[in-house]
């Protein structure tokens, strides 16, 4: 086991230069000078525009702007934001915000998911069934903007509920509906797959044999159907926690969320090259981080991967 | 079929005892909703059992005989459900018993031995898991250190020897004959008086088959279990129970004392299946000169009673010919020393295949026999070049493989084609029959549309399926006609040699004699010579000319057919030969 990780966090090791190169390169590639841009309407002197230059070495060629760059994450220094504020604070203060957000998106949306999937795939066909079908196509044909301003309308402003925007240090309870807009992204496609993973099971000859020892049912559905439906879905949860990433940039926009997703929103617009690849290269890093987790407790839930050399 | 012999009327023959029976099914009817309707599977199923006794169901796959036991116990699959009738247990009719009251008679009334072992046990929970949980369901044992005991207690009572060790196991750790070990363990847990084995066998290899038929049997007679067999292999059937049901398309068509039975077949179909079992039918053939002679005539009249004609003793008797003929011709196939050794990560090399010779004379056939994992299927795909020889020679028509290359290779696999065990899995279920058929000419690049069309028709007309089936797709065909479809495929090319890699193991025992009479034939006419691999020594019998056996990578034996089997020389072989069921009841009277 010890092998297998030291194994994977090697393997994140190109995966991660590769990713910091390419976009490095990307932002670097937008069209317009992000010094000039910086001072938008006003025209300063040539000499601030060089010092400013400087100073994030925008004078440099490209290999050796990311050089540099790479260099300075090595030291721990993801560099300075155009506001002057180190990078390393902003991701220090946005951060833990988004990563509440999103897991408790994840447990919405693995509780609710698994249990309305578990419940259609054993009653097949049926009413309930039936009607989380039409409900996860809703959810599925939806954008999540358009989930999260009907949200906010209905339970912020007519119902009251909830507040409209997040308030200041994002609070739990603040980001209870966001998080709830975000679940919705992938709710539909947990539901579907527990749904169409409890259904191939529960006709699997190790069913009926477990119900010819003379076990209830009671104890076939999670011990022999659950447990095995599982697999798939855990599977699918480090695929999606991309989306949830993608997802978090548009909540946190629309609920005001000081998280991840608006700080790297704002940068990208502002082409702050130090600031996105550094964001980026920590969501690189937490993505395969997840996968690498998922992929143990993969290895937890099916033991033929766990003795597999 | 002309006429289906009444249940009823044939339950007389069974031996009447005093007691009341264990087991009484009467009028049995189960049926399935489906789209079109209610489909009866089973229309009025009469069995009786008394305690003790042992009885076998035996039809071919869709004859009811599973969905049978699967009533019994009321785990009918998908929308399956008693539509009529009574399933009486001591009394007490299982067809009219609530779920709540069926789960206390599940494991602790009546036991069940499910088909393949493979399926039948959870991957993602130990051994011992599985085997505590049944149990503890039953309430033999209570406690931690009781339920163990008595789990370690019930494996080593199924044959596994170090069960202690064992329970900790998972089951992609154990080989199908131990699986098979734990899920009889599990069917007699709770001590039922009725075990339910349904084809408990028939996916492991013969020896295993053996050693684990003969367990159950000492275990069931120790342990006053009452048994209901289930198979679709007629001497198997026949050796295994006193008692012998014959089930056809949802009914009993027959039933009584499995020796008489199979000594004077009464029912059309029953002679027919009496005829064509290949486990039965190489007895005959086995026998020498008059007597063979004569008996063969009396299978014929067994046949052509039956209304068809499945006369192996001919096509072999004229196959003799051809080989004599063929003896002179330089051989098809040459392999000498041939080697495959597999890397394991780990643990060193492993030799699936060591030192293999043996040769084909054109148009005939040879068969390679072993267990699984004797490496049998690896000389095939070595040859196929579908997978690469560690060491070796193999020359295919006068061509060394070793320097065949690129186009060559091509043109050569032209003249070489496979023929595989699944016809289920070897045939894209996206492409229609006729598309199937000739997409071997179109990768060859052989004729215009309209031969290619012609051709495909003519292969139809070989395999003798319908012209009609050209447009149809493989999930509306039956087993039988998929390998047939995948025979013709293999024939597209005018092959010169067929490898047929189990290509009759997955199928019923009378379709299973039709595709080997289609071989013969085509053999006889299109002077085909196959490489035949099998697990089955039945098969080889009514086949091959020549046998290789092998074990663990070698070729223990090698020699004609006859040799082998009138005079084996190798322990080995004897065993396979012995463990082939039936093999020693006498027929005819």
């Amino acid at each position: 086991m010890a092998g297998y990780i030291v194994r994977r966090v090697l393997q994140a090791i190109p995966v991660l230069l590769g990713t910091t190169f390419l976009i490095y390169f990307m932002v670097f590639a937008m069209p317009g000078d992000p010094v000039v841009a910086l001072f938008g309407d006003k025209t300063p002197p040539p000499q601030v525009l060089e010092a400013v230059r400087e100073q994030y070495h925008l004078d440099q060629p490209f290999i050796v702007q990311y050089l540099l760059f790479l260099g300075g994450i090595f030291r721990g220094d993801f560099g300075t934001s155009f506001s002057g504020q180190p990078v390393s604070e902003i991701l220090a203060t946005t951060f833990p915000v988004t990563l509440r957000l999103a897991l408790m998106a994840i447990f919405i949306e693995m509780v609710f998911g698994i249990t309305i999937g578990l419940i259609s795939g054993l009653r097949k066909g049926g009413i309930f069934d039936a009607s989380f079908l039409v409900v996860s196509l809703i959810l599925i044909s939806l954008p999540v903007f358009v989930v999260a301003f009907v949200a906010q309308y209905v339970f912020a402003i007519q119902l009251g509920w909830f507040r409209t925007t997040a308030g200041p240090g994002a609070p739990i309870q603040d980001l209870i509906l966001p998080a709830i807009v975000l679940a919705t992204i992938s709710f539909a496609q947990i539901v579907r797959l527990t749904r169409a993973s409890v259904i191939e099971t529960d006709t699997q000859d190790f069913v009926r044999t477990a119900a010819s020892k003379g076990l209830s049912r009671r104890r076939i559905v999670p011990v022999h159907i659950l447990r095995n439906s599982l697999i798939p879905v855990v599977t699918y949860l480090a695929v999606d926690f991309g989306t949830l990433m993608v997802g978090a940039t548009v909540t946190e926009g629309i609920f005001n969320v000081p998280g991840v997703g608006r700080t790297l929103y704002q940068a990208i617009i502002r082409n702050e090259a130090a600031t996105v690849v550094s964001f980026v290269t920590v969501m690189v890093l937490i993505y395969l981080f997840v996968n690498l987790l998922v992929d143990l407790l993969y290895a937890v839930l099916d033991p033929r991967i766990r003795y597999a050399k | 079929m002309t006429e289906i012999v009444n249940g009823t009327d044939v339950q007389q023959t069974i031996v009447s005892s005093d007691e009341r029976p264990l087991l009484e099914i009467k009028d049995l009817e189960v049926g399935f909703n489906t789209q079109d309707g209610l489909v009866k599977a089973l229309n009025g199923v009469n069995i009786t059992l008394y305690r003790g006794q042992s009885l076998a169901i035996v039809g071919e796959s869709g004859s009811g005989k599973s969905t049978t036991a699967h009533a019994i116990i009321n785990l009918l699959p998908g929308t399956g459900h008693i539509t009529g009738g009574q399933i009486l247990l001591d009394g007490q009719d299982l067809a009219k018993t609530s779920e709540k009251e069926m789960e206390a008679i599940r494991g602790r009334k009546i036991g069940f031995v499910p088909q393949d072992p493979m399926s039948n046990l959870n991957p993602v929970w130990s051994i011992g898991f599985q085997v505590e949980e049944a149990i503890k369901a039953n309430g033999i044992a209570t406690g931690r250190k009781e339920v163990k005991a008595r789990a370690i207690e019930v494996l080593k009572q199924a044959g596994l020897g170090d069960a202690e060790r064992r329970l900790k196991q998972f089951p992609h750790q154990f080989s199908g004959g131990m699986r098979q070990r734990v899920l009889i363990g599990m069917g007699l847990a709770a001590d039922p008086q009725l075990l339910i084995a349904d084809e408990p066998t028939s996916a492991l290899d013969v020896t295993v088959q053996r050693v684990i038929l003969d367990h159950l049997e000492s275990l069931t007679r120790e342990l006053g279990t009452t048994l209901l067999f289930i198979t679709h292999d007629l001497g198997l059937a026949a050796e295994r129970a006193e008692q012998l049901v014959v089930m056809y398309k949802g009914r009993v068509v027959e039933s009584g004392p499995s020796v008489e039975i199979l000594q004077n077949p009464q029912h059309p179909y029953t002679q027919r299946l009496v005829a064509a079992a290949p486990s039965l039918a190489s007895r005959r053939i086995q026998s020498s000169g008059g007597i063979a002679a004569a008996e063969a005539s009396i299978s014929e009249d067994a046949s052509h009673a039956a209304g068809e004609t499945i006369d192996l003793i001919a096509t072999a008797e004229a196959r003799a010919e051809a080989i004599e003929a063929a003896a002179s011709a330089p051989p098809a196939i040459i392999v000498e020393d041939l080697t495959k050794v597999f890397k394991i990560r780990g643990s060193g090399e492993f030799t699936a295949v060591d030192k293999v010779s043996f040769q084909i004379p054109k148009g005939t056939t040879m068969a390679l026999v072993g267990e699984s994992g004797s490496g049998k299927s690896t000389v095939a795909k070595m040859l196929l070049k579908l997978e690469e020889a560690t060491s070796g020679k193999m020359v295919v028509g006068g061509r060394d493989l070793a320097t065949v290359t690129g186009k060559e290779l091509f043109e050569l696999r032209s003249r070489m084609q496979p023929v595989f065990q699944d016809p289920y899995g070897s045939l894209n279920p996206l492409r229609n029959i006729g598309n199937t058929i000739a997409e071997p000419l179109h990768t060859h690049k052989v004729g215009t549309k309209a031969s290619r069309r012609a051709r495909t028709y003519e292969l139809l007309d070989q395999v003798s399926l319908p012209r009609t089936l050209v447009g149809r797709y493989p999930n509306e065909l039956s087993g039988g006609q998929r390998q047939r479809v995948a025979i013709a495929r293999a024939l597209a090319l005018k092959p010169e040699i067929v490898v047929l890699d189990e290509a009759v193991s997955a199928l019923d025992v009378l379709v299973q004699a039709q595709i080997l009479r289609l071989l013969a034939d085509l053999q006889g006419e299109l002077g085909l010579t196959y490489l035949f691999i099998t697990h089955d020594l039945a098969v080889v019998r009514v086949i091959a000319d020549h046998v290789c056996v092998m074990q663990r990578g070698k070729i223990v034996e090698a020699a004609t057919t006859d040799e082998v089997f009138d005079n084996p020389k190798e322990q080995y072989t004897k065993d396979l030969l012995a463990a082939i069921p039936g093999a020693n009841i006498e027929l005819g009277a």
